[in-house]
C-alpha cells in the first residue's frame, strides 16, 4: 500500500492501481466516457482528466492512464479541470448529439449551450469497441484506421470480417449506440432535461472538492451577500 | 581491413589516412545533399569527372573530387567550394565544370561570374570564410560536412573520427561519461529540450539487463532538414555519438529511426554502419574491451507524430503510431518494455564534440541553461536560405540579418515562427530575442527541432496559423478527443474567420478552446499545437479584428476579403496583364487604363506579378 494525497486528503492505495480507480475506490465521480473495467484503459475522451503533480507544479493528465505512485498529489474538481472538461462535453455534443450518454454527461456537468456546428456523427472514437473486440472477445475484428481528422473504426481494408461473429458486443458496449430520449431526430443540439445544478462551490473552493454535492450551500450564502451589498445600498 | 583494437591502432590508420591526402592538390567539394541533387549536383559531378578525363590526356592533372552532403547554403545550390584556396562558387551549371578547371585550377584565376554577390551590399565575394551566411556562423557540428565524403569512413578518421569514442572505451567508465555529458549542459535538440546527460543517467539506473538506444531521425517538421542534412553528410558522428551514449548507459542495441523519404540519409547511414562494424567501432568487443554494441536502422512510413518517442517505440514494435501515457517514461519501459533512451540526430551528433573538445570548454558556447550550438533551417521570406548553425543565445536579428542577408525586396520583416509547426511566431518587435529553449518559451514559442519560418509584411497571420493547424489537424494520431476535435474546430473557427464570416464570439470561442487543446491533450504533438494560434492572437490580434470586424484582410492574402483593382493613374495600357489573366477579366484599350471585371477575377495574383508599373492594387 502506498499513500497519495487525493483533494488534500492523504489516502492508502494498492501500488499498481491508476488514478480513476483509487477515485472509484473513494467514491470521488469522475466523469469518462472511454473507460471501462474490464478493458485496459483507453484515454481517448480525456474527460477523466485530473490535475497531479507537486503543490507547486500542477499538471493536467487522464487519471484512467496513471500510474499512482508514493506521494503524489491529486486534485479532482478544481476549477481548470472543469472548465476543461465542460469545454470536452461541449466538442462531444456537438460531434454526436443523438447519444444519450453525452447528453446525460452534458446534463450532469451543467452544458448549457453549444457553440459549435452540429457534425450529428454516429461514433466519438472512444475506442471502446476496439478494445472489448480485442481483449474480451479476442476476435480483433475491428480496428482504427487513418490518422488525425481521417481516423475512423472499421474492419481491415473495409469488408466483412473473417473474424467476426457478429456477437454484437461492440454494440454492446458503445456509448452512442444508446439514442437520446427525444429519439433520433431532436429539435436542439442540447436535450438538458436532466441538467444539475453546476458546481456553485467551485468559484470559492478551487482546491477542493465538496462532498456534500450538489448543496448548493456555497451559492445561497453568496446570493445572501449579494443581497446584503444590495441593500446596503 | 582488420578491426582495430587500441587507441594507438586508430592514431597509426589516422597518420596513415593523412599521409595519403596532400592538402596542396586542389580539391573540388561539391554540395551533394538532396537538396543539392534536386538542383542537378549530380549532373554537375558527372561534367567534372568528364571535363578530367578529357583534360588528363592533354597535360597531368592532379585534382581530387570530393562529393559530400549538404554544405547548408541552399539559397545558391549547387555550390561547389575549391580548396585549397576555399574559393566559392554558386548556381552552377554543367558546362561550368571545364571552364572551372582550365580557369580557376590550372590559370589560377577566378571566375567573376560564378560568384556569390551579398544581396545586401551587392559586392561579390569570392572566398567561402568572406560571405556573410558563413561568416557569422560557428559550424561546430555541420561544418564537417563538407570536409568529408559521407561514405567514406577514412575521412571521418582523417578529421579525429572516432578518437572521442577510443577515449571513451580506453579512459573513461561509464559514470565518467554521463557526469560529462551532464557538466557539457546539452540538452535535446528534439524539441523537448531535456538535459541529455541526466537522461542517460536516469536510464543507466533503470532496472534492466537489455537496454535500448534509439536516435530520432523522423524529422517531420516541414521545411526542417536539419537533421537529414547531418545522417546524409556526416552519418558516422551521429554512429559515434550513439556507441559513446550505448556505452554510457549500458545497451547493446541500437536503432536508428529514420522516415523513408529519406533515401539518401538512410543509404548513407547504412553505409556508415557496415563501414564502421568493418573497422570493429560496432559488434563485439569494441576497441578490444569487452564492450559490445550493434545499430541497425529501422525505417518509419513518414508520418509527424511518430517523432514522439512514445509513438516511435510504438511503430518500432509494429503498432500503430500512436503517443502513450508517459509515466513510464521510455527510460523505464520503452522498447519491447525495456529502459530506453532515445535522442534527436543532432543532439548524437554532439556528443563526440563533447569528449573531443571537453565539457568545459563545450560548456563555454551558449547562454545561461543552454549550451553549445543549434542547426536551424533558415526558410521563409529571407534571402539566404539554409541551414544555419550559431550558438545558444544569439538575437534573431543576427540570424535574420547577418547570416540571413534580410527579406528579399526590401520588404518589411513581420515575424518569425520557431520550432516546427506547433512553434509560435514571434513579432518584429521582439527581434533582439536571445535564442535560446527558455527565451523562446518564454514568448509562447518554443525551440522545437530548429525550424525558422521568416515571414514579411505580405503575409497574413490569420492565414499562417491555419495553415499549421490544418497540418496539425491531419498529423495528429486522432486518439485524443481534445487534440483531434479541439484542433479541428478550431481549423473551422480560423477558415470562417479568413473567409469573411467569422464573428467576435467565435474568436472568444478560440481563445476559451486553445488552451484546452493545450492542456487536456496527452502528448506532445496536442500540448503544443496550439502554439499557432496562441502566439498570433498575442501579438497580432488586431489582424484577426481586422478581419472580422471590418472583413478586411491587412496583408491582402485571404481572397475572400480583398480585391484586386487597377490604379489608372499608374496603368500605361502595355496589357501584359491581360496576357497572363487566366481568366480573361481585364479589360480595357491598348495604351489606355485597364480594369479588372470583379465577377471573372478569381485572385490568383496573376496580374500583379507580371505588372511592370507596380498599378494592380489588392485592398
Ligand atoms: C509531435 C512530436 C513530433 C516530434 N518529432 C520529432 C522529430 O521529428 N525528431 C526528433 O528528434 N524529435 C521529435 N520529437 C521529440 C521527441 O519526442 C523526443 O523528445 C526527442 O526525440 C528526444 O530527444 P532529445 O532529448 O535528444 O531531444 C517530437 C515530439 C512530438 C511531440
Ligand atoms: S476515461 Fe480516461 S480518457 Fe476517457
Amino acid at each position: 500500500m502506498i499513500t497519495i494525497n487525493l483533494n488534500k486528503v492523504d489516502v492508502k492505495v494498492e501500488e499498481g492501481s491508476t488514478i480513476l480507480e483509487t477515485c472509484k475506490f473513494y467514491s470521488i465521480p469522475i466523469p469518462t466516457l472511454c473507460y471501462h473495467e474490464g478493458l485496459s484503459p483507453g484515454g481517448a475522451c480525456r474527460l477523466c482528466i485530473v490535475e497531479v503533480g507537486t503543490p507547486e507544479n500542477f499538471k493536467v493528465a487522464s487519471s484512467c492512464t496513471y500510474p499512482v505512485r508514493e506521494g503524489l498529489v491529486v486534485r479532482t474538481h478544481t476549477k481548470r479541470i472543469i472548465e476543461i472538461r465542460k469545454m470536452l462535453i461541449e466538442l462531444l455534443v456537438a460531434l454526436c448529439p443523438s447519444s444519450k450518454t453525452i447528453q446525460d454527461l452534458a446534463s450532469e456537468y451543467a452544458v448549457t449551450h453549444v457553440r459549435f456546428k452540429p457534425k450529428n456523427k454516429d461514433c466519438v472514437l472512444c475506442g471502446l469497441c476496439v478494445r472489448m473486440c480485442a481483449e474480451q472477445m479476442d476476435a480483433k475484428a475491428i480496428g482504427f484506421v487513418g490518422r488525425g481528422i481521417n481516423r475512423e473504426i472499421t474492419t481491415a481494408f473495409d469488408v466483412k470480417s473473417d473474424v467476426c461473429r457478429t456477437c454484437g458486443a461492440c454494440m454492446y458496449i458503445c456509448p452512442t449506440c444508446q439514442m437520446r430520449c427525444q429519439g433520433p431526430e431532436p429539435s436542439g443540439v442540447l436535450c438538458n432535461s436532466c441538467l444539475n445544478i453546476s458546481y456553485p462551490c467551485v468559484d470559492v473552493h478551487n482546491q477542493v472538492m465538496c462532498y456534500m454535492d450538489p448543496c448548493g450551500a456555497c451559492l445561497l450564502k453568496e446570493s445572501e451577500e449579494k443581497k446584503k451589498v444590495v441593500s446596503s445600498k | 581491413m582488420n578491426k582495430i583494437k587500441n587507441i594507438d591502432e586508430l592514431g597509426k590508420i589516422k597518420t596513415e589516412i593523412i599521409k595519403n591526402l596532400s592538402p596542396e592538390t586542389p580539391c573540388i567539394i561539391i554540395s551533394c545533399g538532396t537538396c543539392g541533387q534536386a538542383r542537378g549536383a549530380l549532373k554537375i559531378v558527372e561534367a567534372f569527372r568528364d571535363a578530367i578525363k578529357k583534360l588528363e590526356t592533354i597535360q597531368e592533372l592532379p585534382i581530387q573530387l570530393r562529393i559530400t552532403g549538404c554544405h547548408g547554403f541552399c539559397e545558391v545550390e549547387p555550390n561547389i567550394i575549391i580548396e585549397p584556396e576555399g574559393i566559392f562558387y554558386v548556381k552552377l551549371k554543367p558546362e561550368d565544370a571545364e571552364i572551372i578547371i582550365k580557369e580557376t585550377i590550372i590559370n589560377k584565376k577566378i571566375i567573376d561570374r560564378l560568384l556569390y554577390v551579398d544581396p545586401v551590399t551587392g559586392k561579390k565575394i569570392a572566398y567561402k570564410k568572406d560571405i556573410p551566411f558563413y561568416k557569422y556562423q560557428n559550424q561546430l557540428i555541420s561544418g564537417n560536412n563538407s570536409l568529408i565524403d559521407p561514405t567514406k569512413i577514412d575521412d571521418y578518421i582523417a578529421i579525429d573520427g572516432y578518437k572521442g569514442l577510443a577515449k571513451v572505451l580506453t579512459d573513461m567508465s561509464p559514470e565518467d561519461v554521463i557526469s560529462e555529458g551532464k557538466k557539457s549542459g546539452l540538452r535535446g535538440r528534439g524539441g523537448a529540450g531535456f538535459p541529455t546527460g541526466l537522461k542517460w543517467e536516469i536510464c543507466r539506473a533503470s532496472k534492466g539487463e537489455t537496454k535500448y538506444v534509439i536516435c530520432n531521425a523522423d524529422e517531420g517538421d516541414p521545411g526542417a532538414y536539419m537533421d537529414r542534412s547531418l545522417l546524409e553528410g556526416n552519418p558516422h558522428s551521429i554512429i559515434e555519438g550513439i556507441i559513446i551514449g550505448a556505452y554510457a548507459i549500458g545497451a547493446k542495441e541500437g536503432i536508428v529511426y529514420a522516415r523513408n523519404e529519406y533515401p539518401l540519409a538512410v543509404k548513407n547511414v547504412g553505409i556508415a554502419i557496415e563501414k564502421a562494424r568493418e573497422y570493429g567501432f560496432l559488434g563485439k568487443n569494441i576497441f578490444g574491451t569487452d564492450f559490445s554494441f550493434d545499430i541497425k536502422i529501422v525505417k518509419g512510413a513518414g508520418a509527424f507524430v511518430c517523432g514522439e518517442e512514445t509513438a516511435l517505440i510504438a511503430s518500432i514494435e509494429g503498432k500503430r503510431g500512436e503517443p502513450q501515457q508517459r509515466p513510464p517514461f521510455p527510460a523505464q519501459k520503452g522498447l519491447w518494455g525495456k529502459p530506453t533512451n532515445i535522442n534527436n540526430v543532432e543532439t548524437w551528433a554532439n556528443v563526440p564534440v563533447i569528449i573531443n573538445k571537453g565539457a568545459d570548454l563545450y560548456s563555454k558556447i551558449g547562454i545561461g541553461r543552454s549550451k553549445g550550438t543549434k542547426i536551424f533551417s533558415l526558410v521563409g521570406k529571407i534571402n539566404n536560405t539554409g541551414l544555419v548553425e550559431v550558438p545558444m543565445g544569439i538575437p534573431l536579428r543576427e540570424i535574420v540579418y547577418d547570416i540571413g542577408g534580410g527579406i528579399p525586396k526590401g520588404k518589411k520583416f513581420k515575424a518569425v515562427q520557431t520550432g516546427g509547426p506547433s512553434g509560435g511566431c514571434i513579432p518584429a518587435e521582439l527581434l533582439d530575442l536571445p535564442v535560446d529553449y527558455d527565451k523562446l518559451t518564454e514568448v509562447g514559442s518554443i525551440m522545437g527541432s530548429g525550424g525558422m519560418i521568416v515571414m514579411d509584411e505580405n503575409t497574413c497571420m490569420v492565414d499562417i496559423a491555419k495553415y499549421f493547424l490544418n497540418f496539425l489537424r491531419d498529423e495528429s494520431c486522432g486518439k485524443c478527443l481534445s487534440c483531434r476535435e479541439g484542433l479541428d474546430r478550431m481549423y473551422e473557427i480560423l477558415n470562417d474567420i479568413t473567409e469573411g464570416h467569422g464573428t467576435m464570439e467565435q474568436l472568444n470561442l478560440l481563445e476559451e478552446l486553445a488552451p484546452v487543446v493545450k492542456e487536456a491533450s496527452m502528448c506532445g504533438l496536442g500540448q503544443t499545437a496550439s502554439n499557432p494560434v496562441l502566439s498570433t492572437l498575442r501579438y497580432f490580434r488586431d489582424e484577426y479584428e481586422a478581419h472580422i470586424k471590418s472583413k478586411k484582410c491587412p496583408a491582402g492574402v485571404c481572397k475572400a476579403l480583398i480585391e484586386y483593382s487597377i490604379d489608372p493613374e499608374k496603368c500605361t495600357g502595355c496589357t501584359a496583364c491581360v496576357k497572363a489573366c487566366p481568366q480573361e477579366a481585364i479589360i480595357g484599350e491598348k495604351k489606355k487604363p485597364h480594369k479588372i471585371n470583379q465577377n471573372e477575377c478569381i485572385k490568383c495574383g496573376a496580374c500583379k506579378d507580371i505588372c511592370k508599373f507596380d498599378a494592380i492594387k489588392v485592398e
